[in-house]
């Protein structure tokens, strides 16, 4: 396997994360290196971490630095080969099989196959990023065929033969870690665990996310949304809801609702579960205010 | 593993930096390893954090485990001597405390004990050694009979079936293809069924010491049953010990998991237990659709609002909710605690959990059982 210490005038971390500034991707080192490892080494870039702190953001902006289409596979239980990989075109098959007659046709070729988006990735492995989107709702069947596909980038169809990739296509994949992943597909990956962005970093994505939004207003809200992180709550707002909470208040307050007062009724893009909301309601004054200040 | 001789000098610390995470539970394939000395070098290495970050990308130490990296890390390349013999957490354990982290210990309440010494609020943190647990009939029936009577669902996958709501395109065209095209039976597709998936959580607490031996023992013949389980035990902590239980010899893996657990036969704070439980996202999770088992007496201390919403809660997750307990012996049982008829309607099945065979019994029945 060939190392490329250098993939489209990227040749270190420092590189990869200008880039994906400019892609409107804030990334902290450890995601920078880990994805520039991924690329260098030919390696699928395992990303996991809770719900909403960008893991599928990142594989986006991963696509747009490499000025290549981003081809998505939305994983869920049942998930098959002829949903991930291939499928054949029955209805059109039968239909040539009745219209040939005497002739004979073949009925495996190009037009009756439809590519899937595995397959769709590693026929132009140079122009496609493939991300594999929340790997932990599938089942283990695939996941051992995802295994299979991951080490030598190749398929085959019975009927058609091998197709393998002419170079190592990327892959992204992400798991929220509803389950743990097997080992071995831990292994040939490149790992990185995404976190929860410091304040300062979180404020900035707020900032470059909605442009609307003040530089006050981020910063309270991040250190408001970080405040809700450490209580137990069932669903912590991820980044993005801290994006929409600032844009909320900001429409708000622009609307003619005084500052804190903003924050506090737009709380419902921030925290979703009524649960959550009763829990926290008593405290939320003091806690936007504290934020705030 | 032994050391090459071709090896090159520079490359010999991170060798045996990797050695050195294997011998400390870390698991490494020899192909992480080439990963990480190319990531290295691809990298320069410039600083020491060039190295760190290598090896989290390409040695995947997992999250939780993630502080011990670090320290091997910082004893092997920095030569940090104080944190040398640090303790490696191996299970995740939530601490009931209110940040959720941290240390220090609860502060123990001077509160007297009233309903004798059953359910007390002060923490007492003990390690708990087992026996040899002799040859139990009930733990035999349940490994025997688990493959056929362990609850299932239906899974999403299609499998095919001589009768089902689906084609079978695929396979009716190949045939069809054998006659010229002609389609002379049409295949059909089913959902298959698949093993539901579990989650025990066992009260460890002094007032159910008579059975959380073997309630543990019961949890390791489960884990080794049914592919999708996670085993808690709860007592003033909340801990997981499904990675314990996974060890095939039972002594060793009762060891290993009581060697987590740090509340045997302390207070009760079932609710609070609970509440940590749902508050992790990811434990609150197993509980979505799974047939959920709790082994307790129900005697709280704790708050009595905080049991009644987590249970709450966790009905509307579970798939079943039971609670199994040693109060519900004998026929005709009626709750008489305040914080059992307080989540008695949550509750799908309040039965005996004081034997053994009476759980076993009950987790064999859960099959016939419907969702509620």
């Amino acid at each position: 396997m060939a190392v490329r210490g250098n993939i489209g005038g990227i040749d270190s971390p420092e590189a990869l994360e200008k880039a994906l500034r400019a892609a409107y991707y804030l990334a902290d080192d450890g995601i920078a290196t880990a994805a520039y490892l991924a690329l260098a080494l030919g390696k699928p870039l395992l990303l996991e971490g809770a719900p909403g702190v960008g893991k599928t953001e990142a594989a986006k902006a991963i696509a747009a630095v490499l000025g290549r289409r981003l081809i998505r596979l939305q994983c869920y239980e049942g998930i098959d080969a002829s949903a991930a990989l291939y499928e054949w075109n029955y209805p059109r098959q039968m239909l040539a099989i009745r219209q040939a007659g005497d002739e004979t046709i073949d009925i495996y070729g190009e037009t009756f196959l439809i590519e899937r988006p595995m397959l769709a990735a590693l026929r132009s492995p140079d122009s496609t990023v493939l991300l594999i989107d929340e790997i932990d709702r599938s089942d283990q069947e695939f996941e051992a065929f995802l295994l299979e596909f991951l080490s030598d980038f190749q398929i085959s169809i019975p009927e058609r033969g091998t197709v393998r990739a002419a170079e190592r296509p990327v892959v992204v994949l992400t798991s929220n870690r509803t389950r743990d992943l097997h080992e071995a597909l831990r292994r040939r990956c490149v790992y990185h665990w995404i976190d929860y962005p410091t304040a300062e970093r979180e404020a900035r994505i707020v900032m470059m996310r909605a442009s609307s939004v003040a530089e006050a207003t981020a910063r309270a809200v991040v250190a408001a949304v970080g405040k809700l992180r450490r209580e137990p709550l069932s669903k912590a707002p991820g980044i993005a809801e801290a994006v929409e909470w600032a844009e909320a208040a900001t429409l708000l307050n622009k609307q003619g609702a005084r500052w804190p007062d903003a924050f506090k009724r737009s709380i419902g893009v921030a925290l979703k579960d009524e649960e959550d909301l009763a829990f926290i309601s008593p405290r939320l004054d003091t806690l936007i205010a504290e934020a705030a200040a | 593993m032994s050391e090459q001789p071709d090896l090159p000098r520079a490359a010999r610390a991170f060798v045996s930096f990797v050695a050195l995470l294997r011998v400390n539970g870390f698991a490494i394939a020899p192909e992480q390893t080439t990963a990480f000395l190319e990531g290295i070098t691809l990298l320069g290495p410039r600083t020491p954090e060039d190295i760190h970050q290598a090896g989290l990308a390409t040695l995947a130490p997992p999250p939780e485990r993630r502080s011990v990296y670090d320290i091997l890390f910082r004893i092997h390349f920095l030569g940090d001597e104080r944190v040398r013999g640090a303790e490696n957490e191996d299970e995740q354990v939530v601490w009931l405390q209110d940040e959720g982290g941290g240390d220090e210990e609860p502060p123990l309440a001077d509160e007297a004990n009233e309903s004798g010494a059953m359910a007390v609020r002060a923490e007492a943190l003990v390690e708990r050694r087992f026996g040899q647990g002799g040859p139990n009939d009930a733990l035999r029936r349940l490994a025997r009979e688990a493959a056929t009577r362990l609850p299932r669902r239906r899974g999403h996958r299609r499998m095919r079936a001589r009768r089902g709501p689906w084609a079978d395109l695929r396979r009716t065209l190949r045939e069809s293809v054998r006659n010229d095209g002609e389609v002379m039976r049409l295949g059909r597709l089913k959902r298959s069924a698949r093993p539901r998936k579990m989650l025990l959580l066992i009260d460890v607490s002094g007032s159910m010491k008579a059975c959380s031996e073997d309630n543990l023992r019961l949890a390791h013949t489960l884990v080794h049953a049914t592919p999708n389980i996670e085993v808690f035990t709860f007592g003033t902590r909340l801990t997981r010990v499904t990675r314990a239980l996974r060890l095939k010899r039972r002594e060793q893996a009762l060891a290993a998991a009581a060697h987590l657990v740090s509340d045997w036969d302390g207070g009760t704070r079932i609710g609070d237990a609970l509440q940590a439980f749902l508050a992790v996202p990811r434990f609150g999770g197993y509980a979505r659709g799974a047939a959920v088992i709790i082994l307790s007496d129900g005697l709280e201390r704790g708050d009595l609002s905080a049991l009644r919403d987590a249970i709450a809660n966790l009905s509307r997750r579970a798939w079943r909710l039971s609670w199994l307990t040693p109060l519900a012996a004998g026929s005709g049982f009626v709750p008489q605690t305040e914080a059992l008829i307080a989540i008695r309607r949550f509750v799908d099945d309040m039965v005996d959990g004081g034997s053994s065979a009476a759980v076993v019994a009950h987790v064999l029945s859960l099959r016939q059982r419907r969702a509620a």
